[in-house]
Formats: C-alpha cells, structure tokens, sequence
C-alpha cells in the first residue's frame, strides 16, 4: 500500500496557528498506527479561519479538515485513515466549500494544491504552459500582456503591457527584471501567500518577463517581516536552476535567466518602487524623483522592469490561456481578477480572487460574515495603511479601480481591513499621520514634515483645541501632502486621515475635555 | 530560532564582509549578514564596510540608522515583537501591547536591563486575516490572546 498523503500547509499565517506541532503530530499518530505517511507542507487554500487546515488524499479526492488543534490530531488521524471519514472538523472536498466555490482562481489556481518545493508538481499542474508558449513566438509576449489588461497589482494599475514595451524598446547593454515584494501593506498577504505556496509562478513569470524585455537577471525584493516566504522562494530558485528553468538555458532554450533573493531591512517606504530600487543598490531606500522612470533608468542605472508579485505571478496564465481568456473577466478598465484579502476583524478572512467589480458590501458581509466579534462593522480600510475607510454607507463600491477612485478612495494591493463599532476613527487618522511619519523617507518636505504637523493638528482637534481652525489646518495640509508630495507615502496618507474625518466627523468631536470654546478661551 | 551570537571579532567581520562584496549592492546583504553574526552592526565594523565598499562611513551610517532592522546594540536574547499595524489594531492588539509593557516592565523599543528580552512593534507580518500576531525569536504566532501572549512572555523568562 502506497504512503498516505496528507496536506500540513506550511504557510506563514497556518504555522503561526500551529502547523507545525500539528505536521508533528500527525507524524507521530502515524507511527503509533504503524502507517506509512506522506506529509506535504502545501501552501494555504485561503480559508484562514480554518487554519490548520488538513487534507487528505483519498479515492474520491481530497478530504479537509479544520482548524485542527493539537488535541484533535489523533481522531482526525483516524478519520483520515478511513478514506475521509466523518469528523466534527471535516470540512469535505475543499472546491466544494462555499468561500473557495465562489472565487475565481487564476493567479492562485495552484496555492494551497501543489507542493511549493516540487518544480514537477507545478508542471504537472499547468506550470510552464506559458513560458513554453511564450519561446516558441517570443514577439507577441508584450502585445498578448498589453492586450490582456493587466495592470499593476501593487496598487499603481499601470498596465504592465506598456511598462514592459519601454523596457523593450530601450537599448543597453543590461536590463532587469525587479519584483516588488515588500507587501508592507496591512491587510495584505497576498504576495506571501504566493511565494509560500506556488513560488515557482512567479519565477516563470518573471522568467517570461525577461525573455520579453531582453533582461537575463532578476532580483525578488522580500521584505525582512517574511522569513517563511524567503525561504521558499530561496528554494525554489534553487530547484529552478537545478531543473533547468534557470541558468543559462531557460528550458532548454537560448534565452538566459537568473534569479536572486534580496531581503529588505523593515522600512515601509522600500515598497515605493524607486526606494526600493535604492535599497537593491545598498542605499538608503529614497524615492527617487520621476522621471526618469525606471523602465529608462532603473536599477543601477540600467531599464528595469519593477512589478508587484501578483502582477508578475499572473502573467503565466495569461500566456498559457491568452489574453482574451484573462480580460474577459472584470469590469471597465479593470481586466481579470482580483487576489482581494480579507482581514483584520472578519468572522472569514482570508484570500477571496475574484474578478473585479464584485461591490464592497458582498466581499464585507457575504463572504467575509462581518465581524468576529459580533459587533456591527463600522469601518472599512481598502488598500493598505494609504487607504481610504470605507463607511456602510458607501458598500456598494465595486471593488475596482475606477470606482474607488471615484469615491476618494484607492484598492491598493487589494487588502480589506474591517473594524467593529469600538473603533476610534480619529485614533485611526493620527495613527495613519504617525505611520507616515515615521515611516517617511525624509526627501521631500509635505511628507517629513506635514505627517509630524498632522499628527499634532489630530491631537489639537481631539483635545477641542480651536477645533475649527485646526480641521482647516488638517485639509489644507492635507491636500499639500497629497499634492506636494514626491511618492503615494506622503501623497496618500491624505486618504485614511480626510476619510475618517468626512465619514465619521462624530468621532472627532473632543471627548474629555467638555465643550470646545470653553479650551479655545482657555489657550 | 535563537542563533549563536558572536562577540565582537575584527576577522569574523572581515569574513563576513568578504563573502558578499562582490554582489551588486553588497550594502544591504553585508549589514544583514554583520548583523546575523554579532547581533547587532558593531560599530568597528562600519569603517571596514566602508573601506571594502568605497563609500564614506557616513554613507554606511546612514543606511545602518535608516532601516528599522539593523541595531546599533545587542538585542535581548529574546525578541518579542508584537503587530501593531491597522489589522491587528481592529483586533485588539492595542490592549495586549499595553498589557506586555505591564508585564515586562518595558516600553516598546526597549531592552530589558539584564538583556532578557526586547521588546519590539513590528508593522505587519503578513498574519492580518488570522490577527492580533506576534512574532518571538523568529517564531510567528497568530490569533494572539492574553492566554496566549502570556504564555510568550513567559517564554522570554527562560
């Protein structure tokens, strides 16, 4: 009888539930059954509060079970053993389950199924369908990106298409391809998620990426907070090389490819694509004035294609299907799909892909179940600590990028960050103010100094301090930020900071202090 | 994940410097893999990268103090650093990071005086579905509890 297979996934946020004393467990359940098992440490399927998330390979597909602690191993174990059995935990054919029925997979097709550390599982799952497709014409490959709709998945929407043709065009003697993989964001796992669970799409992505720009070296920026998916992604760079998908013939081509992890050192403002670029070049991580951009002058100098992840990991598919396949899901100008993530306090977080233009309120209270804690959701942070809050009132948002522009808002890199009724919104806009200043790289003036002049001015309107004048203060230096400021850190922290005050003014009322003229007269 | 730190030693860093000059943009994986030895960058250690890398030392101080990870002294032999991003805010981290200050006598950032423990914020661990979460010694924890952070506070006692 051949090993039984079970699925521990190794992914990040699982083992930080426990995975790994459950990988354990389940080892020594099967010694005591005298039963020979097979552990795959897979990535995660997204469904997070399921995590630890088991499954079991059995006839009839894959079983799961979840969230296993450490004191349910054995019955599961044993349930497991009869081909799937009953179990209070059992959760049954994962694809079957209604989070992952609903969600349209692409760029995650293969998270949570494949084993990350194995090149020939993610060939035998539709790996390198693109990539050979993409060398046996190798002209097409920007018109077939450009053509599909993608567009940056970091949080710019730049379409890709058009950033590789300038890479393209450009003449010298080296180009790079740079991921961006410092997911600084809160509420944004996405990247992660990726690179521990399917690291090898997103070699061949940027594998395709530098046969079409004419680039033969690229470097992963992984931010330092994530040593899981710096191992993996360290791993399966080396498998890759070992397999022949890198090195100096990529699969068995002419083209020549490599690839190198470069870890970041816990600076927020390095997710900024020119800082990052410094940071790769051993400085300190400054934005960069543009232009020039760095399709013309990027890293040490040289035409550089700088993507997200996800861009980068979605452009696979969209070789092996084409572009048609890809942009026939979504909305307007926003083309595909969506890796959205679901967070912070949600009853069902996790990763929810879906093609763009599903509304806010859906992806909140159908998918996520709104709060955990019981309470109704009061607040709604979309795209990252940059992002605008989201109040009830304006969930019928579809999740794309116009729309929220429209309503002064931004979708970033896709994260959600739900709070309950408890939340302090005007603790939430000082937070923001602070983050950006400590955060800042210190280049340019509206952000150094307005974020530490914001910060003060939050405090001055919470305390009743000639509240008035200081709320005209707080937009007009808000608006400087947003306008004056040489990158989104200092230009965007405007938005959780205005919306919070535009959507939940009660909350910046003073509390402790009685009535404001009663201080203004006292100052 | 607690390495083995070494005290200072003029050859190991000229080693470590070594091993990684010669990539493009040596700075960055030279400072981290300083760090990853001595704990923290010595500041003997400066001059050399500079010399090695050809830059001013003020330049290779300017990138050690720019980026949030690399100490100018030793750490605790434990680090606890809790998320203190929006996420985990929406969840409740605000009060477990009040109560480990409570109980480590520390405030974040610092180092407890007979070099226990550090206490540290960190922004994000990528943990936001499955928050409030922390981080010790390297070993990320999730759905982070006062049972829980308890039991990590305990841990650094150790």
């Amino acid at each position: 009888m051949s090993a039984l297979r079970i699925y521990v996934p190794g992914d990040a946020a699982s083992v930080a539930c426990g995975a790994d004393d459950i990988a354990m467990a389940i080892r020594a359940a099967a010694a005591a059954h005298k039963v020979s098992v097979q552990i795959v440490r897979n990535g995660s399927r997204g469904l997070h509060w399921l995590e630890p998330m088991l499954e079991v390979e059995t006839d009839a597909g894959r079983i799961a079970y979840g969230p296993v602690e450490p004191a349910d191993v054995d019955s599961v174990f044993a349930a497991m053993l009869a081909d799937g059995g009953e179990h209070r935990l059992r959760i049954g054919v994962p694809e079957e389950h209604p989070f992952l029925k609903k969600q349209t997979r692409l760029t995650f097709a293969r998270c949570g199924i494949v084993d990350p550390r194995s090149l020939e599982d993610y060939c035998a799952h539709g790996g390198y369908r693109g990539l050979n497709r993409a060398l046996t014409k190798p002209a097409p490959i920007i018109d077939e990106i450009t053509q599909s709709g993608l567009r940056g998945r970091g949080g710019a929407g730049f379409p890709t298409g058009i950033k590789w043709k300038t890479v393209a065009e450009a003449n010298a003697d080296r180009k790079y391809i740079v991921c961006n993989a410092d997911e600084g964001d809160s509420g944004t796992f996405a990247d992660r998620m990726i690179m521990e669970g399917d690291p090898f799409v997103l070699i061949e992505g940027m594998t395709i990426a530098g046969i079409a720009v004419g680039a033969t070296k690229g470097y992963i920026y992984i931010r330092s907070e994530y040593p899981h998916a710096i191992d993996a992604m360290n791993d399966a760079i080396s498998s890759g090389r070992r397999g022949g998908v890198l090195g100096s013939t990529v699969c068995g081509s002419t083209y020549a490819f490599d690839l190198e992890v470069r870890v970041g050192a816990g600076a927020y403002v390095c997710g900024e694509e020119t800082a990052l670029l410094d940071s790769l070049e051993g400085k300190r991580g400054q934005v960069r004035a543009k232009p020039p951009l760095p399709a013309h002058k990027g890293l040490f100098g040289k035409p550089t294609v700088i993507n997200n992840v996800l861009s980068l990991a979605t452009v696979p598919i969209i070789m092996d299907k084409g572009a048609d396949f890809y942009k026939n899901f979504g909305k307007g100008r926003s083309r595909g799909t969506m890796p959205i993530q679901l967070a912070g306090n949600l009853k069902f977080g996790g990763l929810f892909e879906t093609a763009f233009g599903i509304t806010l309120g859906e992806l909140v209270d159908d998918i996520g179940g709104g709060c955990f804690t019981g309470r109704p959701v009061k607040a709604v942070q979309v795209g990252g600590p940059l992002g605008a809050y989201f109040p009830r009132a304006l969930f019928d948002t579809p999740f794309d990028y116009e729309a929220f522009a429209a309503r002064d808002g931004l979708i970033g890199h896709g994260g959600i960050v739900v709070f309950d009724d408890s939340v302090d919104m005007a603790k939430q806009a000082r937070f923001a103010m602070e983050f950006c200043s400590v955060e800042s790289c210190g280049k340019c003036t509206p952000c150094r100094i307005g974020s530490t002049r914001g910060v003060e001015t939050v405090d001055r309107i919470i305390k009743g301090i000639e509240r008035e004048k200081n709320l005209s203060v707080l937009t007009d230096l808000c608006n400087t930020m947003k306008f004056g400021s040489l990158c989104a850190l200092g230009g965007f922290t405007p938005y959780p900071v205005m919306s919070a005050l535009t959507h939940f003014p009660e909350d910046f009322k003073p509390k402790d202090f009685g009535a404001a003229p009663h201080l203004e007269a006292a100052e | 994940m607690q390495t083995k730190i070494s005290g200072w030693d003029a050859n190991l860093a000229t080693e470590v410097i070594a091993g990684h000059k010669d990539r493009d943009g040596a700075m960055l994986p030279i400072l981290h893999g300083l760090q990853e030895v001595f704990g923290y960058i010595p500041e003997p250690a400066v001059p050399m990268v500079a010399e090695v890398l050809n830059v001013s030392r003020a330049e290779v101080h300017g990138v050690v103090t720019f980026y949030h990870d690399f100490r100018e002294a030793p750490a605790g032999r434990h680090v606890l650093k809790i998320c203190r991003a929006e996420a985990c805010q929406a969840t409740g981290c605000d009060a477990l990071a009040a109560r480990a200050e409570e109980k480590l006598g520390l405030k974040f950032g610092e180092t407890s005086a007979d070099g226990r423990v550090t206490l540290e914020p960190i922004y994000c661990l990528g943990l936001c579905s499955v928050s409030p979460s922390a981080m010790i010694d390297g070993r990320v924890v999730a759905r982070l509890d006062e049972k829980k952070l308890d039991a990590l506070i305990e841990e650094t006692a150790r």
